[in-house]
């Protein structure tokens, strides 16, 4: 079909940070058809070099305020793998809570605040104050109990305080935890109506091949650490994550992107679901029935139903940990650890895909050299690509649904754009 | 009696505040039936030019952001910063104490030339401000006060005094006693001494008080050993934008 469409959303909504879609077709031929990235850039990297290791998790958690918990952690994992320290049992336990709690939120924030209402018919999630009161008064509900797990185990919502290298500054207490284990267990009815609410809704149908990365584990769903895994079924040690995050040049753009062995890739909630599908609990693999979600499933739209899923595996995988907290001796706090000279990555699953952060470190503890990749710059290509693919199927439709088509499509991703550290897609006029 | 228009727009920043606004959960829809948000991107598609109360988070860090900045300035009765990149500069002045071309060289290597950056800045530095909510991120119930205050017609309270009167309500150590070096002397109060409680020190996320006790500050390091140059290193993550201030109030001595 033959057809002239011009699209410009600008500071496209509903987002974190701030990304432009633009897509310029002539007759039936795509010219431009990209999402372009005009946030701020803020020069992580280069801040933090001659910080401690004690400072440098304080200050990279500020890259971004939605997964400050797991900047903080990449950040901490980094330090600790420089200096070879291991943390001790109960650190673990509660980095992996913690954790949950950031995922929680995000993906709460996520599916309810900014993707639902595309498909309830509403500019945004307050209108549905007065049409869905129920399904707003149920998503602050979650929100908050997400948001107080946070709280509790890591002393502020956004940018943990107690977490640091080698350990914890302060440990909940055994009451805080059976407190937080009662909430929970309450919190299961909004989960099953979560589900419920979302199988209700229809995701836009649309398949492109790609290839999924994320965390690798053999006894648990994997969040906080591992090696690498492709969907196309090789893995790599998170050492190695160059080889699944190649950043290149894009022509006709001084943009970079990553790729592995096809030629985008896409991280994220998608992703972990895809790979890791077994590793899930019977609770989340039921939510997953219920929500007609199959690995391996190709549909970006279905990021927003594999994030559900991803609540509902994190909400008990929450109360499991817990239990076997409440067995750990919680007096005081360890941490315990000597910096030396040394190179070190961190590798964590945040909600929107794997972050990886590697420093070089001097025999004080100094940084010398700092790298960060994250999820959303590994998922510009895919988004790109899927916006090319996507496009000349829905040209019969008006400018309006193809717009919105397209903006549903990068919300989907959950994008996180002021995370933008490191070289982003800009297109230059 | 028609809504307060309120609208919240940010610049270089994590968006963690405004993240903690629609953190607010329990407080949200009582906020939301006193307030009307006409400009959230984050949260929300529609937008408007036409409000009351602008909240900005995030630093000027390039010359492109003014006109807008401005824009907003002219369109808000009450412009009001949220939390420390907008307040004080915030960890985005850190790159201030480096060459800039040098910053851009680092992470961006042959490609800086695309990345415009200039000195990290607060957004007072640019145009008049009302009120600054400190804190990074913003505490939520300070934001849920001073919003309170402002519906109810009355000035909203900004603390003024340092971080060690709240902390020491709380009964906890003090945290030079447990072998640290704390900013709670200098630095303004107003969250309750959060990281003084939670096991760790202050660092200084608020900004310095507007007339530190400096005597009494070198007391304490006197009495634990300690330079000025520990206090400086440690306020350069917050307080790099005002390090000249810093360095002559103390270099007065």
């Amino acid at each position: 079909m033959m057809k002239d469409l011009n699209i410009s959303v600008k500071h496209l909504t509903r987002v974190e940070g701030h990304g432009n879609i633009e897509v310029d077709i002539k007759n039936g031929e795509i010219l431009k058809c990209q999402l372009d990235i005009v946030e701020a850039p803020r020069f992580f990297e280069a801040m933090v070099r001659g910080k401690s290791y004690f400072e440098v998790p304080h200050i990279t958690s500020r890259i971004c305020g939605i997964c400050s918990i797991g900047h903080t952690f990449a950040s901490i994992q980094a330090v600790e793998d420089a200096f070879d320290f291991k943390p001790d049992e109960t650190t673990m336990l509660l980095r992996k809570l913690l954790l949950h709690g950031e995922t929680l939120q995000s993906h709460t924030l996520h599916i309810y605040f900014l993707a639902a209402p595309d498909f309830l018919k509403a500019p945004s999630v307050f209108p549905l104050l007065n049409t869905h009161p129920d399904v707003v008064k149920r998503a602050l509900r979650m929100k908050w109990l997400a948001n107080y797990i946070c709280d509790k185990i890591g002393g502020r919502t956004v940018h943990p305080i107690s977490t640091r290298p080698g350990g914890f500054t302060k440990y909940p207490t055994k009451e805080s935890l059976l407190d937080l284990k009662e909430k929970l267990t309450k919190g299961i009815e909004d989960l099953n109506e979560t589900v419920k609410l979302f199988k209700t809704l229809k995701m836009p149908e649309f398949e492109r091949k790609t290839e999924f990365i994320s965390l690798k584990s053999v006894n648990e769903y994997p969040f906080y650490d591992g090696d690498l895994l492709s969907s196309e079924g090789y893995s790599v040690s998170k050492k190695e994550y160059r080889k699944v995050t190649n950043e290149f040049i894009v022509k006709h753009s001084t943009a970079k992107h990553c790729k592995a062995k096809l030629d985008s890739i896409m991280v994220g909630a998608l992703a972990r679901v895809n790979n890791n599908f077994n590793l899930l609990n019977k609770e989340a693999k039921a939510a997953a029935t219920e929500l007609n979600f199959k690995p391996i499933c190709y549909n970006p739209f279905m990021n927003n139903i594999a994030q559900l899923i991803e609540i509902v595996h994190a909400h008990y995988d929450s109360i499991r940990l817990i239990d076997l907290l409440l067995d750990c001796d919680l007096s005081t706090p360890s941490y315990d650890i000597t910096p030396k000279a040394g190179e070190g990555v961190g590798a964590v699953e945040v909600p929107r895909g794997i972050l990886y952060h590697n420093y070089i470190f001097d025999e004080k503890g100094k940084l010398v050299k700092a790298n960060c990749i994250i999820p959303t710059n590994q998922n510009l290509e895919n988004i790109d690509l899927d916006m090319k693919a996507l496009v000349p199927k829905i040209l019969d439709k008006s400018k309006e649904e193809i717009t919105l088509l397209l903006e549903m499509l990068v919300r989907a991703y959950d994008p996180c754009i002021s995370c933008s550290t490191h070289l982003l897609n800009v297109s230059f006029k | 009696m028609s809504k307060v228009r309120v609208a919240f727009f940010d610049f270089a920043c994590c968006e963690g505040c405004q993240l903690n606004v629609l953190n607010c959960e329990d407080k949200l829809l009582d906020i939301l039936n006193n307030i009307e948000i006409v400009n959230f991107r984050e949260a929300m598609s529609e937008a408007s030019d036409n409000y009351d109360i602008a909240f900005i988070e995030g630093s000027i860090t390039r010359e492109c952001d003014i006109p807008r900045l401005k824009k907003i300035r002219e369109n808000a009765k009450i412009l009001i910063t949220l939390g420390s990149c907008s307040s004080i500069g915030g960890v985005n002045a850190i790159k201030n104490n480096f060459d800039l071309e040098d910053v851009r060289n680092e992470v961006y290597g042959n490609q800086k030339d695309y990345f415009e950056t200039t000195l990290a800045r607060p957004i007072d530095a640019v145009v008049k401000v009302d009120y600054k909510i400190y804190g990074c991120p913003i505490h939520r119930e300070e934001f849920v006060r001073i919003i309170t205050s402002l519906l109810a017609g009355q000035q909203p309270y900004i603390p003024n005094h340092p971080v060690c009167v709240e902390c020491k309500l709380k009964d906890n150590f003090c945290v030079f006693d447990k072998g640290m070096t704390c900013l709670g002397p200098l630095t303004r109060a107003g969250c309750g001494a959060r990281c003084p409680s939670e096991g760790n020190y202050c660092v200084g996320c608020r900004g310095m008080v507007d007339e530190p006790e400096v005597n009494a500050h070198f007391d304490i390091l006197k009495k634990y050993n300690l330079s000025i140059d520990d206090i400086k290193n440690k306020f350069e993550i917050y307080y790099s934008y005002y390090r000249k201030k810093f360095e002559n109030i103390y270099n007065a001595r």
